[in-house]
Formats: C-alpha cells, sequence, structure tokens
C-alpha cells in the first residue's frame, strides 16, 4: 500500500487533497463533512474584517453541454467575524486532529493587526497559515489582496512582519494576475515564507448579457470583474507551478482546475506537494475526492511508487527552455483505417489549420438505400507531415491517429547547438548543420 | 360503411392514441444531442440527404443558440423540412450515415434536432425567405405536393410566378393526407405550406387539371410546367369480391384519419390489411389506434422481404398486430348483403425470383383460409396517372412513371416533372430534391438562356 500523506513544511497531512481557501471552506460544518468525505486539509475562507457580498457572485462559461468549464467569482471574504472563524477552526482541529487546516488570512497592511490575526489563528490550532495575497477583486480595492501580491516589496514587507511572530509554517498565496509569478516566489521566500502556493484566480470577466449589455455575474444590471478559476485555468496554473519550482527552492500547494486525481498528480509531478481544490468541489460536492485517493493510489502502486512525496517535482526536469528541444527529432502520424470513422477532422485541421498533409477524396452524393459507402479514410502524405499533433488532437477515435517516430539518423541538435555551430561554421547551411555537418 | 364496427373510443383516448410517436426534444435534451455532433468535414449526412441540408452547420446553429439561424440552414435547403424531420427513414438517410455508427455509437438524432431548430419558426409564422424580383416567367406547377410546393418556393426565390393547381380541398398532397397521424397532424402541414405561400405561391384548390382548367389552356399561360401529380389510387387486389363495402384503398383511409376528427371515423372491429409496404404499417397501426381488435397484415412474402422499414414493423409489432406471412388474399367472401364478410386467402411458397430479382411468391393450390374480417384494407402500392399523363403531347413514360433528365425536364421540353411520378413512389424529401432540381432545369431553360422576360 503506498503511502499517501505528506510532509508539508514538517506538517503531516493524511493525503495531498486540501479544499482551498473559499465557499466549501467557509464553516467548521462544511470542513467536518470535507474531512469525512476523505479530504486531508482545508485552507479556511479567508479570515480578516467581515465583508459585505453581493447577491449575484458567480458566473461561469459551458464548453457545448459540458457545465462550468470555468468559473468566475466576485464574492469577497469570510463575511464572518474572525472570533466565529477561529473558534470553529479551533472545533475542527479538536474533532480532526490529524487533519490539516490551514487558517487563511488577509487584513489590513499594519504590522501590528497582521501580529495581532496571526497570534489569533495560532493559537485557534491551525496548522499552517495562509497569506491571502491573491484576492483579485474588492479586496484589492481596499489595499489588501493582490494589491499586496503585485507589488514585490510589499509582499516580502508584510511576510517579514507574519513571520515575526509566526510559531507555524506559513505559506504566501500568490496571484497569478503579474507578469512573472516566479518573481513574487522569490519575494515571499525573501520575506521567509515556509511556502507557497499558487495560483489564485485570474482577472476575468467571465461573459456579458446579451440582452442587457452587463457583464457576468450582473449585479442590478452591472458588473465588475472577478477571479477566474475551474478546470480552464489548469494549464496556465500548471505552468506557473512548474516556473515557480525551476526558480525557487520551496515547498508549493498547487492551485488551478484541478478537479480528478490525473490533474493532482500533474501538479506534483510539476512541482506541488500538496494540491488544492475549489471549483470541483462547488461544482460535485465533497465525495470527489474519493476517487481522487484512490486514483492517486491506484496511480502509486502501478508506477511503483511507495509515497505520494515521491511525485514531488519528478516532471520538473523535463521542463525544458525551447532553445534545448531537439530540432532532428521526427514523429509523422499514422491514420488507423480500420479504427477511422471517416469524420474527416483530421483532414480539414491540417489543411486550413496546419500544414495541407493529408488528403481524402471528396464524398459522393448518395445514401444506405442506394447502398453508397460513405466513410472515406483520409491519408496522411508522410512526406509532408510535420509532426505537429493537430490531426491526433482534434480525432475522436481513441488511438486511431497516432504519432510514430522516424528515425532520421541524424544526432541531437537543438536550436542552442544550432547557433553555436553557426558560429563554428558560419559557411554551412542551415541544413547541413542540422545534418550534424555532414 | 362496415358491418361490426369496432366500439367508438373516447375522443380523448382517441387523441392519445394518436399522439406524436417521436415527442421533441427540450432545451436539455437537444445541447446533449447536439453536443454529440463533430462537425464533420464533408459530413456523410449531407451527402446522405437528397436535399443536401447542412446538418453539421444547422446543429452547430441549436449550440450556440441561433435557433432562427438553424431553421434558415433546414428550411433554406428544404422548405418542408419540418414534415421531413417527421418523416424521414432517418436511419437510411442522414442518421444512417452519421459517422458515429461506424464507431458503434448511436448515432446523432438529426431529425429530431431538425424539428427541434424548425417547429418554433414555423410555428411562429414567421418569414424567413424573400420572392426574388419578378422576371416575368410565369410556371404552372400540377399537383401541391411536396413536388410541387418545393419547386414553386426556388421557382419564386429567383422571381418566377408559381401557380400550383390541386383537385384536393387542401394544399400538401400526401404530406397533408397521407402521413400517418401520430407523425404530423395536417393542420401542422398546413401551417408549414404558409412558409410556401408566404413567398407569393399562388395554390388553387379544389382545380382540376384537364377538367377545369385544360392542359392548352396551361401550355398558353404560362412558359413551363411542372408535373408533381404523384400517383394515384391503390392497386386493385384483383380477386373476387373486391366492390364489397367495407372494402376500402389504403390511401382513402389514412386521409380519412387525417381530415376528420377520429371519433368520426369508423373501423371495423376486425380487419385485414393486405400489403407488407410502410403504407401498410400505417394502416394497421391506425386501425389498432381507432379501437380495432383484431388487425391482420396479409403479405404474400416474408418479414424479411417486406417492403416496411424496420422501425415501421417495430410500430405494428407494438401496436399488437396479427402478422400473417405467406398468403395472398383470394377471395373477399360476402354477408349476403353487399357488405365484407371475410377475407378468403392462398397459403404462399416460394418460386423462382422475379424480374427485378425479388424472390417471388405463389399460392398452394388448396390451401384456403378464412380471416372473419368485416374491412379489408388495400396496400399494395399505388397506380399510375396513366389517364392524366397520356393527355399530355410527346410525354414518355417508362412503367407509367415519367422520363426526365438529370434537370427533371421530360421528353416535352415544356414540362419539368419531379417526386412520385417520376420515381413511382418515394419519400417527402426525395420529392422536395426533385422539386429543388426542377426549378434549377426550369430556370436553366428560361431566364438564364433567354434573360428576363419583358412585362406585358
Amino acid at each position: 500500500m503506498p503511502d499517501l500523506s505528506i510532509d508539508f513544511c514538517g506538517v503531516r497531512s493524511p493525503n495531498p487533497f486540501w479544499l482551498a481557501s473559499g465557499p466549501p471552506s467557509n464553516t467548521a460544518y462544511q470542513v467536518m463533512r470535507a474531512f469525512d468525505a476523505g479530504w486531508g486539509g482545508a485552507v479556511w475562507k479567508t479570515i480578516g474584517e467581515p465583508i459585505i457580498n453581493t447577491a449575484s457572485r458567480y458566473g461561469s462559461i459551458d464548453l457545448k453541454n459540458e457545465r462550468m468549464i470555468g468559473l468566475n467569482n466576485i464574492e469577497l471574504i469570510s463575511d464572518r467575524s474572525v472570533e466565529v472563524n477561529l473558534r470553529e477552526i479551533a472545533e475542527v482541529k479538536k474533532r480532526f486532529p490529524k487533519h490539516t487546516v490551514i487558517a487563511s488570512l488577509m487584513v489590513e497592511s499594519k504590522q501590528a493587526t497582521w501580529h495581532d490575526i496571526v497570534r489569533r489563528a495560532e493559537d485557534s490550532g491551525a496548522d499552517l497559515l495562509e497569506l491571502n495575497f491573491g484576492c483579485p477583486h474588492g479586496m484589492s480595492e481596499r489595499g489588501m489582496g493582490a494589491a499586496v501580491g503585485q507589488v514585490p516589496e510589499y509582499a516580502t514587507m508584510i511576510t517579514q512582519w507574519v513571520k515575526e511572530v509566526a510559531r507555524t509554517p506559513v505559506i504566501v498565496k500568490l496571484t497569478p494576475n503579474v507578469t512573472d509569478i516566479a518573481h513574487m516566489a522569490v519575494a515571499a521566500k525573501k520575506g521567509g515564507a515556509d511556502a507557497v502556493s499558487l495560483v489564485n484566480t485570474f482577472n476575468s470577466i467571465v461573459g456579458v448579457d446579451l440582452d442587457n449589455f452587463a457583464p457576468r455575474p450582473a449585479v442590478a444590471g452591472r458588473g465588475s470583474h472577478g477571479g477566474y478559476c475551474g478546470p480552464a485555468v489548469k494549464p496556465v496554473a500548471l505552468h506557473m507551478v512548474s516556473s515557480v519550482a525551476k526558480t525557487v527552492d520551496i515547498p508549493i500547494s498547487g492551485i488551478g482546475g484541478i478537479g480528478n486525481w490525473r490533474d493532482a498528480v500533474e501538479f506534483m509531478l510539476l512541482g506541488s506537494t500538496s494540491v488544492q481544490v475549489c471549483t470541483a468541489a462547488m461544482h460535485y460536492g465533497f465525495r470527489i475526492v474519493e476517487d481522487m485517493i484512490a486514483g492517486l493510489d491506484n496511480y502509486l502502486e502501478e508506477k511503483g511508487f511507495a509515497s505520494a512525496m515521491d511525485l514531488v517535482g519528478k516532471a520538473t526536469p523535463h521542463v525544458d527552455d525551447w532553445g534545448n528541444l531537439d530540432l532532428n527529432y521526427k514523429i509523422v502520424a499514422k491514420i488507423d483505417a480500420v479504427k477511422c470513422i471517416g469524420c474527416n477532422l483530421c483532414y480539414i485541421a491540417c489543411e486550413d489549420g496546419a500544414h495541407q498533409c493529408i488528403r481524402v477524396d471528396e464524398r459522393p452524393q448518395g445514401d444506405l438505400r442506394h447502398g453508397v459507402n460513405l466513410r472515406h479514410v483520409p491519408v496522411v502524405l508522410e512526406d509532408e507531415c510535420v509532426g505537429c499533433n493537430l490531426c491526433a488532437l482534434v480525432c475522436p477515435v481513441p488511438d486511431c491517429i497516432t504519432m510514430a517516430e522516424i528515425d532520421t539518423g541524424r544526432p541531437h541538435m537543438s536550436w542552442k547547438q544550432l547557433q553555436e555551430a553557426r558560429g563554428k561554421s558560419p559557411n554551412c547551411s542551415m541544413e547541413e548543420l542540422l545534418a550534424g555537418g555532414k | 360503411m362496415v358491418n361490426d364496427p369496432a366500439p367508438k373510443l373516447p375522443l380523448e383516448q382517441l387523441e392519445k392514441n394518436f399522439a406524436d410517436i417521436n415527442p421533441p426534444l427540450n432545451p436539455g435534451q437537444a445541447l446533449e444531442e447536439a453536443s454529440r455532433c463533430l462537425f464533420c468535414h464533408d459530413a456523410p449526412c449531407i451527402k446522405a440527404c437528397p436535399t443536401e441540408i447542412d446538418v453539421p452547420l444547422f446543429i452547430r446553429q441549436i449550440i450556440t443558440g441561433n435557433l432562427r439561424g438553424s431553421a434558415k440552414t433546414i428550411l433554406e435547403a428544404n422548405i418542408l423540412g419540418q414534415s421531413c424531420a417527421r418523416v424521414c427513414p432517418t436511419s437510411v438517410l442522414c442518421e444512417g450515415s452519421c459517422v458515429l455508427n461506424a464507431q458503434g455509437r448511436k448515432p446523432v438524432e438529426i431529425g429530431k434536432l431538425q424539428r427541434y431548430a424548425v417547429d418554433p419558426i414555423v410555428a411562429s409564422g414567421v418569414q424567413l425567405f424573400q420572392a426574388g424580383p419578378d422576371n416575368g416567367y410565369r410556371v404552372a406547377l400540377i399537383g401541391a405536393g411536396p413536388a410541387s410546393l418545393s419547386c414553386a418556393t426556388e421557382l419564386r426565390k429567383r422571381g418566377y410566378a408559381a401557380v400550383i393547381f390541386d383537385s384536393n380541398p387542401q394544399p400538401g398532397g400526401l404530406d397533408t393526407y397521407g402521413i400517418a397521424a401520430y407523425k404530423m397532424r395536417a393542420a401542422e402541414t398546413l401551417k408549414e405550406i404558409d412558409l410556401v405561400l408566404g413567398l407569393g405561391v399562388e395554390i388553387n384548390s379544389g382545380v382540376a387539371v384537364g377538367k377545369d382548367i385544360s392542359i392548352p389552356d396551361l401550355e398558353r399561360e404560362y412558359d413551363a410546367v411542372f408535373i408533381g401529380i404523384g400517383l394515384g389510387e391503390t392497386d386493385a387486389l384483383g380477386i373476387p369480391g373486391e366492390h364489397l363495402n367495407g372494402c376500402v384503398d389504403a390511401l382513402s383511409f389514412i386521409e380519412e384519419t387525417k381530415s376528420k376528427r377520429f371519433d368520426q371515423v369508423t373501423i371495423a372491429r376486425r380487419i385485414a390489411v393486405v400489403g407488407g409496404g410502410n403504407t401498410a404499417i400505417d394502416v394497421v397501426t391506425a386501425a389498432r389506434r381507432l379501437g380495432a381488435e383484431e388487425v391482420f397484415m396479409v403479405y404474400r412474402r416474408t418479414s424479411e422481404e417486406m417492403s416496411a422499414f424496420d422501425y415501421e414493423y417495430e410500430l405494428a409489432k407494438n401496436d399488437c398486430v396479427t402478422f400473417v406471412w405467406q398468403a395472398a388474399p383470394s377471395r373477399v367472401i360476402d354477408d349476403g348483403h353487399g357488405h365484407v364478410a371475410a377475407l378468403e386467402c392462398l397459403r404462399t411458397q416460394p418460386a423462382a425470383k422475379d424480374a427485378r430479382g425479388r424472390s417471388s411468391y405463389v399460392p398452394i393450390p388448396g390451401s384456403e383460409f378464412r380471416l372473419e374480417v368485416s374491412m379489408v384494407v388495400k396496400a399494395l402500392g399505388q397506380k399510375r396517372k396513366l389517364d392524366f399523363l397520356q393527355q399530355i403531347t410527346n410525354l414518355k413514360l417508362k412503367n407509367g412513371c415519367i422520363v426526365v433528365d438529370q434537370t427533371m425536364r421530360s421528353s416535352n421540353p415544356r414540362y419539368f416533372a419531379g417526386g412520385d411520378c417520376v420515381n413511382g413512389g418515394g419519400e417527402v424529401v426525395d420529392a422536395v430534391a426533385h422539386g429543388k432540381k426542377a426549378a434549377t432545369g426550369i430556370h436553366q431553360r428560361l431566364e438564364a438562356t433567354h434573360g428576363r422576360k419583358a412585362h406585358a
């Protein structure tokens, strides 16, 4: 049995699956339900001076029949008092001592105020603190959240204030609404942060009502930008996690569109020790964690990993600069004519959207009454194929189009190597250089 | 008048029995179904549709919430898109060609999606199309069935005057009178025809060409004539007793269910329907739904050789029809008062294949048996309207069907033709396709060749 538990800054968590700070972790009632369902930890909905929220608060985008592939919110931090939240944290810790409870904090940018909230949060029994430097709406206008997280000097300074009094490890939650998030991770570490969590939500307008022109979610016919999350943001979040992992040596809690064990494993492979989930729990409820646990367990066992911790950062060395990629590596598309159902999407994708390397006959007019065969299988012009993958990506049939490796017999030649070779042999053509000077 | 009529069911029950067998999709179902469409390139569903409706496009328009655009895509290609959505044998046309079949998946329910897109637009009475500027040419169309309606629509779009003559009280032909009531009601068909009327097509109902207006008059007053007269009455059984009260024609029977209230249609308690095609199925299912207690479907061959589509056969099976395979009617028996008392049949056995390659079945002498029924419905196929067609000079026929070229032009250059009178009996969608082709053919012969016609 693989060990699913993790060590996050010295805090042991039963598994890497944490609820992210947000509506699902608003109350002790919810967090206890989540722990009963199997979640290893929960980052409490951000605690601070209580706010007043609007109705409505969320907007989403759908893809055809698929609901909520991206979610936008204009909800603020907890609307309940600091006392109530901290009392409930204490209750949860009492009932679930082995589970990880992280207090998410956001107060005005004054040293004494931060000192006070940190002490009170720790007194409640929270295992870790997460500093919310990311909230992109509402709070930033009051000089908090992203207003701190977008200015490295502020982030460093407030982290330092916190670290002056904190006895528990401190996570700084980063906003993605910056030019280079790794830069912000450096700033957090400079301030003494023990870990970072990323990403917070992306500035967004999720849509506009075509009838009354109000952005969604609309509040009495008006809207405001909000924070975007959910499955649609996962690739951007993955890149940001990877970028931080390659730049700063600091534990990471990964966030952004995680909804199942596969997503979680990807975040861990790119450097996350724990992962945080919000939108998926808002969509389907807490029990999605059951398969996250079972799926991770299976994966670890199948791959021969003893511990979930073994995954952390496993993929990081594989993420390289484009300039180091082998220009002599060649693959071509192969269409399995038996599996092909004749939708010709590969053809049109290649023809209009890629490199015109697939051919197919036009279908005749006719129907089954007349025995007309309308299934036309496209053919790849392998000599022309640039190996871009697009046809395989659009193909609706699993394993129908595969990308087969072609042995070019050429040496590894990256763009950087090519530049070096050009410097050495300025009279050689590019083609000669790629062929290894032959 | 039939002996031993079945007890009349209350109207409420009858309405339930004839309720839509393919109820419309709700928005959630439509979105789910539409989302399954792959948006194929050079999509086979388009190629398998005789009218070449751009199926992937109209489905995408459903997904994007452009329902009006979706309906327009459909109706642009097929003005009877509402009828076709309900009566097309989609399993051998668009849905049969859906690529998902090849993956062992259920094809996209194109017919239902088409209905989802078209129904609200037709019901709203919105006019989606505009007639072209008047080009001075006038075309007469004989018959107001799908072929003529489609041809007239395309002609109006090009600026031709299109004048339809039809001997029935209502337009639509078999689309109005011949579609099983549980698939489509006559009122819905007529609403669909409003789209055609809205384009300025003139429909003269109750006017029989050759009687109320002469063929020479027609030829004199119009630059071209389109023949879309369909077929005639059902073929006779050719057996003694066929004239008896209670022995009726399938199409007249269906017409009755389409033009009267269901509680005004009389059905016998026990009835025999002779034939194995889709019309025979329409009759047996209607008979059961009207309250007939025992319905026999008498067919010369076996179930495998039936020309009815599989899904039609399923309908009949679900309606608890009694199938009498390999039986040929030999005599309708008189009750002594001129009414049907029974249908006498002979068992058949396979014999050498016929000229069309179909296995033929011949009666076994001495194998007589009787079906005690008081109503016999003939559903063997329709006669050609030879009496009418032979009045037109130089009109070449083959097996009683009008011979046409690629442009649907007949051997008499003034006449074009389409629909059942050309193909001997096809689907609504085939007739619509013929009508479109003929309109293009007429246009090529008139305006495209001679330019616009000067006004008088």
